[in-house]
């Protein structure tokens, strides 16, 4: 009896607050028919704020993986000091609200801020411009890898390793043949992470963006854009689409699993 | 320190290589990344001299932004805890059909893209929107005021608890509560002793998680919350007004205090984890 009834509420809770939100998405989005949304797309603001979406992304995701890989290294198979506060301060930005880590490069680089007026004058713009969205995503999602790596790298050990070198292999040898293919799970979950925040950032972004449709605008910012001007089925498709593309990201993570899966059966 | 000591931090306590160039690189980029960015915070307030940080702080507008952000940042964790808890029990020990589908779906809200999120719940909950037209029939407007922002940051907040409570659950022993019932506990003496006891630490984490993740929350929240100063704005947008005015040392001092409460409340989850130990970590 008790047990029907926590399914049953469970159920509808998930129907209710995790279920309607998507079909929303796509009931708004489809609201005209599928030629109608499809045809939002082919605007130029839309395909130049996706392109740079993407542009944006491909970046902070190869950037980060090779910073992460390094940092998990240097956190997991050594020990000195300070190395917990390293720890700490790689994993920083996770607490830090949105809003705040696109300010902090605004004081930095902005008009008024620290390095503002040395850039003016060499005429280079970071603030309010695509530079400056590349640091704030990179700073939302410099964690990710590294902390989906470091779990499994402790787990490893450091005895394949060793092997290695005293088999007389060099840094990268050890780390490309030994390391990351002892990882290789891990470092796939992290860089689609990365992939899906860096995606859908928007609060860090926005900040730092100016709001330039063609310009400066990615895919979160020209929603907004598009939802604030009365424009919903292409606020909306908009809005399916980056949901798809960050979804996606989330749920390939499991893909190893399914082709193991797979093997399995035929097997 | 002994020299044989050095010797062994020198090469990072360990015979592998790649310590000082993977260790550079490390601290290079964290240094520009995350020292260098955050180092503005604590020091941008106080370049207009002490006075104009305190008259800053002063500010009558900002005290109710981030009264709004901390009350219903707290208010929908807590409302969190129980479905939380609810839909954790359904996963771990409920047999819940359809298990693997719920599973995803719990880490819905972490995956959708704010933006997303906030013209969804915005539609969704507005006074045409499926589930607003519901509560507007029982005198319940949700958009445009802090019932809003709850449900917003409610709705960012769940996965938070449910992955805190979840592998607790799973990993307390069954044979602790068919003991008790042996015992002679009543069912709701098994519940509170047996059950919630070990669970409060995580449900704590949960609570904490979700709460630090609240009131930094932006693009989920700003659409529904109709964005009122002194009724429904939260303190992140304060910071963006606040830059749109060119006050720079304005937002740097909101920023300043959200940092600051966001690692309290993680600093005392750090604190509950371990003081409570026990149950808290995978067996």
């Amino acid at each position: 009896m008790t047990r029907y009834l926590v399914w049953g509420a469970s159920w509808l809770f998930i129907l209710l607050v995790l279920v309607t939100p998507p079909a929303m998405v796509l009931t708004e989005a489809l609201k005209d028919g599928l030629a109608a949304s499809l045809a939002t797309l082919s605007d130029p603001d839309a395909q130049s704020a996706i392109w740079l979406t993407l542009r944006v992304s491909v970046v902070a995701v190869v950037l980060n993986t090779i910073f992460g890989i390094l940092a998990a290294w240097v956190l997991v198979k050594f020990r000195f000091p300070g190395r917990q506060f390293l720890q700490i301060l790689v994993e920083l930005p996770l607490s830090i609200s949105p809003v705040v880590s696109g300010l902090v490069w605004l004081l930095l680089f902005g008009a008024q801020g620290w390095f503002g007026p040395l850039l003016e004058r060499w005429n280079i713009h970071i603030a309010f411009a695509v530079p400056g969205i590349i640091l704030a995503t990179l700073f939302v999602t410099l964690p990710y890898v590294v902390r989906t790596v470091m779990p499994v790298m402790e787990v490893q050990g450091r005895d394949a390793e060793e092997a290695a070198v005293l088999a007389g292999a060099g840094f990268w040898q050890v780390l490309w043949h030994v390391t990351l293919p002892g990882v290789r799970g891990a470092l796939l979950s992290g860089v689609l992470l990365t992939t899906a925040r860096a995606l859908g950032e928007f609060g860090a972004v926005s900040v730092v963006s100016g709001h330039i449709p063609g310009e400066t605008e990615t895919m979160p910012l020209h929603i907004e854009n598009l939802y604030n001007g009365y424009q919903s089925v292409a606020a909306f498709t908009m809005a399916a689409l980056l949901a798809f593309m960050a979804m996606s990201a989330v749920l390939l993570r499991s893909a190893p699993d399914w082709i193991a899966r797979l093997q399995e059966k035929k097997a | 320190m002994t020299l044989s000591r050095l010797a062994f931090f020198r090469a990072g306590g360990s015979a592998l290589p790649g310590y000082r160039l993977s260790l550079t690189l490390t601290l290079a980029w964290t240094g520009f990344f995350i020292i260098l960015p955050l180092s503005t915070l604590l020091v941008y307030p106080w370049q207009g001299g002490p006075a104009a940080m305190l008259s800053a702080l002063h500010d009558s507008r900002m005290l109710a932004a981030l009264w709004t952000s901390f009350s219903c940042a707290g208010i929908a964790a807590a409302c969190n805890i129980p479905f939380g808890f609810l839909l954790a029990w359904a996963l771990a020990r409920g047999h819940l059909p359809g298990r693997r589908l719920a599973d995803a779906l719990i880490d819905l809200p972490l995956a959708l893209p704010t933006a997303v999120s906030g013209i969804t719940l915005a539609t969704l909950y507005g006074p045409h929107g499926w589930l607003g037209a519901v509560l507007a029939e029982f005198g319940i407007s949700v958009s445009y005021n802090k019932t809003g922002i709850v449900l917003a940051l409610m709705f960012v907040g769940l996965p938070f608890v449910v992955r805190a409570v979840e592998p607790v659950l799973r990993n307390l022993p069954q044979e602790l509560e068919e003991a008790a019932h042996l015992l002679g506990a009543r069912p709701w003496q098994v519940f509170m002793r047996v059950i919630a006891a070990p669970v409060l630490p995580a449900l704590i984490t949960g609570f904490g998680l979700a709460f630090a993740r609240g009131i930094g929350e932006y693009g989920s929240v700003i659409f529904i919350a109709g964005n009122q100063p002194f009724k429904s704005e939260i303190a992140p947008l304060l910071i963006v007004v606040r830059l749109q005015e060119f006050d720079y040392p304005g937002a740097t001092a909101i920023a300043l205090v959200l940092l600051c409460v966001s690692l309290l409340s993680l600093a005392l989850i750090g604190g509950v984890r371990r003081r409570f130990a026990l149950w808290s970590e995978p067996a």
